[in-house]
């Protein structure tokens, strides 16, 4: 029988905590990211340029449909021997950290956007707002509102997709954690002590996030 | 009449959805403080000609000229751009079947965020526009309320204060009063009469014959895209000439308030 001795875990506590701190930092770093990346490939979504519809598409498919594993490997070895660009490993995941939550920000954003009634679109026409304008003071924040919940539920995957970047020896909560392992012995306890710091902060998000689904759904 | 020219001109005027054509060669003239009541069964094409005063609804041919614009379509004309056609449904002001008021804002945010927005007002002077639009819609004690609270007759009020605050040029009605329950009709008609009263040149969209015969000064009756008859609202609504105008007006009891 295996004796669990978390007590080792003490002479760990800045590493781990530092790893934590890389970890919050990327992930809000990789939301804004994501979130811009998003809306800018919703609004080509819903342009009436074919061009920007195409693109965006094609970005939002790209990287959807292939795993964020292997775009953190790509944008780190593949990506800067075809742009020429040297890349540390975080600048690359950022990047695809951004790009892959911001196609699926995208999808979510437009979905939001075309879920107001058309009507509000006409009053806000109507009362001489141009696109642009009725887009920013009318359509968006009512959407936005209504996004939230699901905003939130993919910034909660996110957070989870960032231990994914201690592939590429970033310092964070799992590189840390592995190093701990490594250096005591106890990857055991050690990688619960991970596991329990991932879900004590996205447990009360998600309760949160529920929260605002309910009062939502009662909104309607 | 006045001498002056028409407020709103239109003149040949087409509009078609894919292969249904909706407007067929309409005409239409409206002098300023006049008020037209467009009647007509569903699918005449009365709310697309509405539609196709401000242009929410692009016509495929012909002119539209509200004041001193004037749009012209046609295969080889260009689309108007946005900023002039922002600018020109700035001075048209528009009241819709069902409100569209924007939820997110109070009802004296709803008045102020095109005066500030578009036109460019400060606050100060905004909010006391809109606050004596809202006095005379009776509404100027619910100002800080969401449109959520309110009733479906204090919200159309809102929406004509909303759309009064530009100071435009005419109003259209699309429907003003068929979303509501019936006692709450009276109250946005009382608005829309007193409108007319002041002088607004008004072009209106309704099912109310009653109040089209006595706050229009002119009716056009509607089928299939034309225009099927047209004249002063009380001879047109009394003693149609046409045979679908008397079809249509048949449905109506005379003096009560048709639901």
């Amino acid at each position: 029988m295996y004796e669990w001795d978390f007590s080792i875990l003490w002479g760990y506590r800045w590493l781990l905590l530092q790893g934590l701190g890389v970890t919050v930092a990327f992930t809000v770093a990789t939301v804004v990211g994501g979130l811009t990346i998003g809306m800018t490939a919703a609004i080509c979504l819903l342009s009436r340029f074919k061009i920007l519809r195409g693109i965006a598409l094609g970005f939002i498919e790209i990287f959807r449909c292939t795993p964020v594993l292997v775009q953190l490997i790509w944008c780190y070895y593949a990506l800067p021997m075809i742009a020429g660009i040297e890349m540390t490993p975080i600048t690359a995941s950022l990047l695809a950290l951004s790009c892959y939550g911001g196609s699926f920000y995208a999808e979510i954003i437009r979905g939001g956007i075309v879920s107001i009634d058309s009507g509000q679109s006409e009053a806000a026409s109507a009362l001489g707002m141009t696109p642009a304008l009725a887009m920013r003071r009318i359509i968006l924040p009512q959407a936005l509102r209504r996004m939230l919940p699901a905003l939130m539920n993919q910034s909660i995957l996110q957070f989870k997709n960032t231990s994914l970047v201690s592939i590429l020896a970033v310092p964070d909560l799992v590189y840390q954690g592995q190093i701990a392992a490594h250096d005591s012995f106890r990857p055991l306890e050690t990688y619960t002590a991970v596991a329990v710091a991932y879900f004590m902060i996205l447990f009360p998000l998600t309760l949160y996030v529920r929260h605002r689904e309910r009062r939502l759904g009662e909104a309607r | 009449m006045t001498a002056k020219s028409p407020m709103i001109e239109i003149a040949k005027l087409r509009k078609r959805f894919g292969q249904l054509e909706v407007l067929k060669d309409i005409n239409l003239q409206v002098q300023q403080g006049g008020v037209v009541a467009l009647l007509g069964p569903s699918g005449s094409g009365k709310s697309t000609l509405l539609r196709c005063i401000n242009l929410l609804v692009t016509p495929d041919d012909g002119t539209i000229r509200v004041g001193e614009t004037s749009f012209q379509f046609g295969k080889s004309v260009q689309q108007p751009k946005t900023k002039p056609l922002a600018a020109f449904r700035s001075r048209t002001g528009m009241v819709f079947q069902s409100f569209n008021l924007f939820p997110h804002m109070s009802v004296l945010g709803n008045v102020i965020e095109a005066p500030i927005h578009v036109k460019g007002l400060d606050r100060k002077t905004a909010t006391d526009r809109a606050m004596a639009q809202l006095e005379k819609v009776g509404l100027a004690d619910r100002a800080s309320q969401m449109p959520d609270t309110l009733s479906g007759g204090q919200k159309q009020r809102v929406a004509i204060a909303r759309a009064l605050a530009m100071e435009p040029e005419v109003m259209l009605f699309d429907e003003a009063t068929s979303a509501l329950d019936p006692e709450l009709v009276g109250e946005v008609l009382q608005a829309m009469q007193k409108l007319a009263a002041d002088g607004m040149t008004m072009v209106i969209v309704t099912h109310e014959i009653t109040f089209a015969r006595d706050v229009a000064d002119r009716v056009v009756f509607m089928r299939d895209g034309y225009v099927v008859e047209e004249g002063p609202a009380r001879e047109v609504i009394d003693t149609p000439k046409m045979d679908a105008t008397k079809t249509f007006l048949s449905h109506f009891h005379k003096g009560a308030t048709p639901r």
